[in-house]
């Protein structure tokens, strides 16, 4: 435990559907839920608009975990945009498996609009995943960093 | 072996999901030997779903069920009614361990009475 | 170069407490192409909002990034705020710092850290956004209404009634669908017809009102505010304008085989015929099936004795193109088809009737004169007995797995008819659950039960057989634990009712989402009931799940209300954020369109330079910005990177990426 506090914070970025993530992390906010500051949340208008290119990017430029929050299936607001994430992000992430980026690293996850608490509880357990993962080196180039 | 067990046993043998019913009572209402029952159709899927078999195995209707799936035929939900009867009477069968005819007690069992299929079956058995 | 104006709200204590907000601004003020950085204790007040104003004309800011609660509260305020200071409201971006930061963390370092970073983020997207303008497109004033039933009525008088043209589709001769069927409604027992009726005639009577009955959708075109649908209207062979529906003809046509649809196949008519005495419009139709004059040439008996020379046996299918605003689809329901229930007997034993059928055989109107008899030797049963959730809450392949809502108050409205006229009737009703939520529903079942004396049995009836001249139900008694075998002269099944078959086809045509049973999915179940999430198209009636009339006529009123709002607006604002394709990287490929839920791509030839004075046509994608919502989904699949979303792009995102990743 000391070792991982002294290391370097894991950076995590989150990817969230305007619709249910976004509000289920503003709910989880508003309703006083902490996860790890290293959360950083960008918004996204359905998470099918999340490109893998963004996935392979955020892991280039040093990010330890990449998540992504969509609407529960079934519940999308544009119908199907979750459908297309589950089905890519599964190709996308045995990809990652494969250059060495570990599963734990990356997960897709469904929040409503209404599980503030769900999403709190899944910030914080894939933060506390990644972090015993310890720092992701794999993808990472050094010729970004300043 | 423990009742929780047992149930759990009975409902995998049985392949069906107890949960599906919804208490129409169809099974029961299109059981040609509902008369000889004392535990119908409709009873083993409810007794099965809470657990209780006590009754069940010890229930006359083990051998009056026809097997005719007439009530797994009409079942609306996809429950499978005959099956947990035949579920139940298996578990009975078991329990009775070495269940077995011996080859010398077949010439005095033999009568003029005994069903064909019987004697069929038997053959079957004893010829293993 | 650009002039970034960085704002960072206090929101009192709420973001203060735990944000060192001056901080923020400071550092954020050394970001390139920022020139001014302020902090304020509540930004969207109308001094905050002022400040922001002030600082757009003052320092000339090409953008506005305002760090402050989440974008889902304050972003159409902000933006509102730019764009009266002559900033386009595009141009503008929250960093939330107050839900996704203040709310969440204690650390003031830690929180401010991350307020510095979300801040940095949202500058770095702001740099390439682009100015946006909501395109605008123009609304047609007038409404398609898909079916003529009850739903389909009521939703098409109050757009009449707000003053918009509507038009009436009904794919069978007459308006007034399932309704005009009926005996009587539950729960206070009024005729069906007196209440139907009166509703007909206001449709045909009202000038804004077109009822085009015998009609198909045959393709819709177009997008919400600008729909262009065909029309085929089938050849009746009597001429609508000239008909008075006198009815000569029916009495002289020779040809009587024709099993009346009207009431359900249980009595016969000409081949010439009107479905039913208040036929809206009444007007004679021939069945080419059956009439001697069109299937051999012989006969002619109609044309010789009409009066007004309204019959034209040469008529032809006509196909009319309109154009519409919005599409109401009210296609309604019918029974199940009961072949795959042979235990209830009903294709073996003519005194096995469904319920719809039990309405003729009661309805004054009906083919018995509302004397009920049975079908095989016209006596009157004794002995009635109803078997309730036939293919019903059925998981098993053979029937709907749903529950058809209507059934059980119908059920009990019978038991009570006919104990009310024939108290000598027996009435069983097997039944697995009885559900009667609404309003004096629960209290007119139990009426049925405590005045009327009706016989409930709580089970279901596994068989149905014929013995000695009677049907016999055997079926299980679950309170008393028996079998119980009812000797009986009627059998009523209450079959599960289903969407339309049609109802299908026009989804497809006007790319609306069906579930797995056919009933077409609305926007949200629960705000947005009377939508389809396809914009323009809305929904009436049972084609959207199962309802009884009252339900029905709620909903198509509320049906109404939308598309007035629809339509009494002259232009529609589309979403500014939407797709858009690069031409020059698009193969045409038309994996976009595949991915697309709303049917907004579409592919164009175009001519494109390609040096030394040559041209070549190329198909391209070309995005309807009108029906976009901007999901970005063909962003994605796109092969060749030539769709991208205006507002989220690409690029955009991988800036956000970037400077949320640079320690």
């Amino acid at each position: 435990m000391q070792e991982i506090n002294n290391a370097k914070k894991p950076l995590i970025v989150a990817f969230c559907c305007n619709w249910c993530s976004y509000a289920g992390a503003d709910l989880a906010g508003s309703s006083r839920l902490s996860y790890p500051a290293e959360v950083k949340i960008i918004r996204v208008p359905c998470s099918c608009r999340v490109n893998p290119m963004f996935v392979l990017k955020a892991f280039q430029r040093g990010a330890d975990g990449v998540i992504l929050c969509g609407c529960h299936p079934g519940d999308c607001h544009y119908t199907t945009g979750n459908y297309y994430t589950r089905r890519r992000m599964s190709l996308l992430f045995s990809m990652l498996d494969y250059l060495g980026i570990e599963r734990e690293r990356t997960r897709v996850e469904w929040v409503s609009a209404a599980e503030g608490a769900k999403f709190s509880a899944v910030m914080n357990d894939f933060a506390s995943k990644v972090a015993s993962l310890g720092e992701n080196k794999r993808l990472e180039d050094l010729r970004c960093k300043e | 072996m423990e009742k929780k067990e047992q149930v759990e046993l009975i409902k995998e043998r049985s392949g069906t999901d107890v949960r599906k019913c919804m208490k129409c009572g169809k099974c029961s209402g299109r059981c040609p030997a509902y008369a000889d029952m004392d535990i119908k159709p409709h009873q083993f899927v409810t007794y099965i779903e809470k657990g209780e078999i006590d009754k069940l195995l010890s229930s006359k209707s083990l051998y009056t069920c026809l097997s005719c799936f007439a009530c797994v035929e009409r079942c609306p939900r996809g429950v499978a009614p005959a099956n947990v009867i035949e579920a139940v009477r298996q578990e009975v069968i078991r329990q009775q361990g070495g269940n077995k005819v011996p080859a010398e007690t077949v010439p005095q069992m033999i009568d003029e009475t005994i069903p064909q299929q019987l004697l069929v079956s038997m053959f079957r058995k004893l010829n293993k | 170069m650009q002039k970034i104006g960085v704002f960072v709200c206090w929101c009192g204590s709420n973001i203060a407490a735990t944000v060192d907000v001056k901080k923020v601004a400071d550092v954020l003020r050394l970001e390139p192409g920022v020139v001014i950085s302020e902090n304020y204790q509540y930004m969207c007040s109308e001094n905050g909002q002022a400040l922001i104003r002030n600082a757009i004309k003052e320092h000339g800011l090409t953008g506005v990034v305002v760090c402050s609660c989440s974008p889902r509260m304050h972003e159409a305020t902000f933006r509102k705020t730019c764009e009266s200071a002559g900033l386009n409201p595009y141009m503008v971006e929250i960093a939330n710092i107050r839900e996704q930061c203040s709310w969440i963390h204690k650390d003031i370092e830690e929180a401010t850290e991350k307020a510095i970073v979300l801040g940095r983020s949202a500058i770095a997207k702001l740099k390439l956004n682009a100015p946006l303008t909501a395109g605008e497109s123009a609304v047609i004033k007038r409404a398609l209404v898909i079916g003529g039933g009850i739903a389909g009525i009521q939703s098409a008088l109050d757009i009449a009634e707000a003053g918009y043209e509507v038009d009436i589709v009904e794919t069978s001769p007459t308006i007034g669908g399932n309704m005009a069927k009926l005996d009587k409604t539950f729960p206070t027992l009024d005729c069906a017809a007196c209440i139907l009726t009166p509703k007909m005639v206001d449709c045909a009577q009202n000038e804004k009102i077109d009822i085009m009955t015998f009609s198909e959708i045959e393709s819709v075109k177009g997008f919400v505010g600008n729909f262009k649908v065909q029309i085929r209207r089938k050849a009746r062979f009597v001429d609508e304008k000239k008909c008075t529906g006198c009815g000569v003809c029916m009495q002289k046509c020779p040809s009587k085989k024709g099993l009346n649809d009207f009431n359900m196949g249980l009595n016969k008519r000409p081949a010439i015929y009107i479905p039913f005495a208040q036929a809206i419009p009444n007007v004679a139709i021939i069945d080419p099936e059956q009439c001697l004059k069109l299937k051999n040439g012989k006969c002619g008996l109609c044309a010789m004795n009409c009066q007004v020379n309204a019959i034209d046996y040469t008529q032809k299918d006509e196909i009319i193109e309109r154009e519409y605003g919005a599409i109401v689809v009210a296609t309604g329901y019918k029974p199940i088809s009961l072949e795959n229930f042979n235990e209830f007997g009903y294709s073996s034993y003519p005194d096995v009737v469904t319920s719809l059928e039990l309405e003729r055989l009661m309805n004054a109107a009906g083919p018995t004169d509302g004397h009920l008899v049975r079908p095989s030797d016209h006596k009157e049963p004794k002995v009635i007995t109803f078997i309730q959730c036939v293919g019903s809450r059925d998981t098993s392949g053979c029937g709907k797995p749903y529950c058809s809502k209507i059934c059980c108050m119908y059920t009990a409205k019978h038991a009570m008819l006919i104990r009310e006229k024939y108290p000598n009737t027996e009435v069983h009703v097997f039944y697995i659950d009885v559900r009667t939520p609404g309003k004096n529903y629960d209290e007119f079942f139990r009426r049925a039960v405590e005045q009327y004396g009706v016989d409930y049995i709580k089970g279901m009836v596994g068989k149905v057989y014929e013995e000695n001249g009677k049907l016999m139900v055997q079926g299980s008694d679950l309170i008393n634990n028996e079998q119980v075998v009812i000797p009986s002269d009627l059998v009523v099944l209450a079959a599960a009712i289903e969407p339309n078959p049609s109802v299908r086809n026009i989804a497809t045509m006007v790319t609306a989402s069906i579930d797995t049973n056919n009933f077409l999915t609305e926007a949200h179940a629960k705000l947005r009931p009377v939508e389809s999430p396809t914009a323009g198209i809305f929904l009436s009636g049972v084609c959207q799940g199962p309802k009884d009339i009252p339900e029905t006529v709620s909903q198509a009123s509320a049906c109404a209300a939308k598309v007035v709002g629809l339509l009494s607006k002259d232009k529609l604002k589309c979403n500014a954020c939407v797709s858009h394709s690069d031409e020059m990287l698009c193969t045409g490929c038309s994996v976009c369109a595949n991915v697309c839920p709303y049917g907004a791509i579409t592919y164009v030839d175009k001519e494109f330079r390609i040096g030394g004075g040559k041209t070549e046509t190329r198909r391209v994608a070309s995005v309807n910005e009108a029906v976009c919502q901007g999901c970005g989904a063909c962003t994605v699949a796109c092969p060749s990177g030539a769709m991208d979303l205006k507002g989220f792009s690409n690029k955009q995102i991988m800036a956000e990426v970037d400077a949320i990743c640079k320690r």
